[in-house]
């Protein structure tokens, strides 16, 4: 990258199932309110905004021209992207990118989604090829539930190691205030006894659908000091995809390659090379409590294989040795288009000592990922100092 | 506190706002689109539709057959160079038994629940296909189970995926 950027602020809304009293821009202007007032920034200190989102899922095309004076965009330069799960992550790195290169010293950067007012189901179909993939689709539940069926088979893990992982996710939830599914009272028990969506996947081992949107603003190094004791700097950034169609790879969650391509080239940018040892604190985009246990093994966070055994051990519980998504993560939390951003923004909270009672002690070093339907990665590494 | 949980459950809902500003504003959109095949897909989908044949294409440079057929290798950046026949047998590469309903994008239906799904590996074929199982049991399938593409009577087929109904299982399950 040109110059270093950081992030110095961050806003979320509290995340729930139905925002029924409010539109789309008078959300996603209450998580950039929650964002500039977080360190008394104001909307003129902006010099450019990106924006992200699933489209279709609320069927307004052009959004950001929608909202673009609730989110304090008009008379700037405003880009929006569009690329599925992973937008939110994209949304953080095309800010960064911005500021590296010297075109902007200050870039708001949002992501929203309100999954409760369209069909996500049915538009989630419209990724696939309409001449290959469409007529033989099964929802994203159907999907996932295939490639966690390729994930069993490959590493053994157990429903009960997946359990752990549900359980964990909507514990560390109740830490959370703007975590949507808090439930401080789930048990292993319960989460394999709830109903069977697509095997092994069972209601507790997805993600939910959320109406929410967050904002974060990234700096150049001048400004970052003066707008935050302790900015969150962006060591590294990678993106990667794999080739188009879900059956070429049946290891596509086992060994998802865009994220090993994505996570090897952030740790080798960022001198990593023992994450387990060196990252404090990890944000993963986790759509099921399987994919979090596969993630694991492409992250290197551990050997091929043994997913299962990190959770069993409590390696990434947030008092173990890597804590990953001490926020409640995506099976808390998933309001689509700004779920990748969610990441990055925990991921910065951590960095900052600003996550309240889910901060783990001494961040200088974290991790974020992003993720859309296991073709697109993109992986980010927030440091404590400048790099 | 459970703000309410899951893929199509309702949830708790935000608190009520002390103006009424709930109010909803109802949009029902009815598009149609109508799409290029284009060459490969045209080629694989009128074999399909006039033989019954499912093709892939071979990789100059890995000797890998895609299916679907493809004009370049992704990995290798090469050129596929040679139609090849595939199937109509395979075996299952990956599965699950759908239980929640989920609208069929093609034909605005729902497909009636449970029914298996999985990545299929036409023999032949060093990729997967996503499809329908026959068996809808999740006991009676199996990683490694060979499994055959039933076709619609040829009158029926139309050109797309879905010529294929689903896969059978080669050997009847155990106690049928």
């Amino acid at each position: 990258m040109g110059r270093n950027a950081a992030i110095v602020a961050v806003g979320q809304t509290d995340h729930v199932s139905r925002r029924l009293d409010v539109s789309i821009p008078e959300m996603v202007r209450e998580a950039v309110d929650r964002c500039l007032g977080s360190k008394d920034l104001n909307p003129g200190q902006i010099d450019a905004v990106v924006v992200g989102n699933m489209e279709l899922f609320e069927g307004i095309n052009f959004p950001e021209l929608w909202m673009a004076s609730a989110i304090g965009a008009a008379g700037k330069p405003l880009f929006k992207l569009n690329n599925g799960g992973t937008v939110g992550a994209s949304v953080a790195v095309a800010a960064a990118h911005l500021v590296a290169s010297g075109l902007y010293d200050v870039v708001l950067g949002i992501g929203y989604e309100k999954q409760s007012e369209g069909e996500t189901q049915s538009a989630i179909t419209t990724v696939g090829d309409p001449a290959w993939e469409r007529s033989v689709m099964a929802g994203a539940i159907g999907n996932f539930g295939v490639m966690a069926s390729t994930y069993v088979a490959e590493s053994g893990v157990t429903a009960e190691q997946a359990a752990k992982v549900a359980v964990k996710a909507r514990r560390y939830a109740c830490l959370n205030p703007h975590a949507h599914v808090q439930r401080p009272d789930i048990t292993v028990e319960e989460v394999l006894a709830s109903r069977m969506l697509a095997a092994p996947l069972r209601l507790l081992d997805m993600c939910p659908s959320s109406d929410g949107a967050c904002a974060v603003v990234t700096a150049a190094p001048d400004r970052a000091r003066e707008m935050t004791p302790r900015p969150a700097w962006v060591a590294a950034t990678e993106t990667a995809h794999d080739t188009q169609f879900m059956g070429d790879s049946p290891k596509r969650l086992a060994r998802m390659r865009s994220l090993v391509a994505a996570s090897d080239s952030v740790y080798s940018k960022a001198g990593i090379v023992d994450p387990r040892a060196e990252l404090d604190v990890a944000e993963v985009y986790e759509p099921a409590t399987y994919a979090e246990l596969a993630m694991y093994e492409s992250l290197r966070f551990c050997d091929w294989g043994e997913g299962g055994s990190l959770i069993d051990e409590g390696v990434t519980l947030m008092e173990g040795e890597l804590p990953v998504n001490p926020s409640g993560g995506v099976l808390s939390t998933n309001p689509v288009g700004a779920t990748a951003l969610i990441r990055v923004a925990e991921a910065a909270l951590q960095v900052m000592g600003e996550a309240g009672e889910h901060q783990i002690p001494g961040v200088e070093t974290a991790l974020a990922t992003g993720y859309g339907g296991n073709a697109w990665t993109e992986a980010v590494i927030l440091k404590g100092s400048a790099p | 506190m459970d703000r309410g949980c899951h893929p199509e459950g309702v949830g708790a809902v935000s608190p009520t706002p002390p103006i009424d500003s709930s109010l909803r504003l109802e949009y029902v959109a009815d598009f149609e689109y109508s799409y290029a095949a284009g060459e490969f897909a045209s080629r694989f989908m009128n074999a399909l539709r006039t033989q019954a044949r499912i093709q892939g294409t071979r990789c100059e440079a890995c000797s890998k057959v895609l299916v679907p057929p493809r004009p370049v290798c992704g990995l290798c950046l090469e050129r596929t160079a040679e139609w090849v026949d595939v199937g109509p047998g395979g075996v299952i590469t990956g599965y699950t038994v759908v239980e929640v309903p989920f609208i069929d994008p093609m034909t605005g239906i729902k497909r009636p629940i449970p029914y298996g799904f999985a990545f299929v590996r036409l023999d032949g074929a060093d990729t997967n296909i996503y499809h329908f199982l026959e068996e809808s049991r999740h006991d009676k399938i199996s990683i490694g189970m060979r499994i055959t593409a039933v076709f619609k009577p040829a009158p029926e087929r139309d050109g797309t995926l879905a010529d294929i109904i689903h896969f059978r299982a080669e050997e009847p399950a155990a106690d049928d």
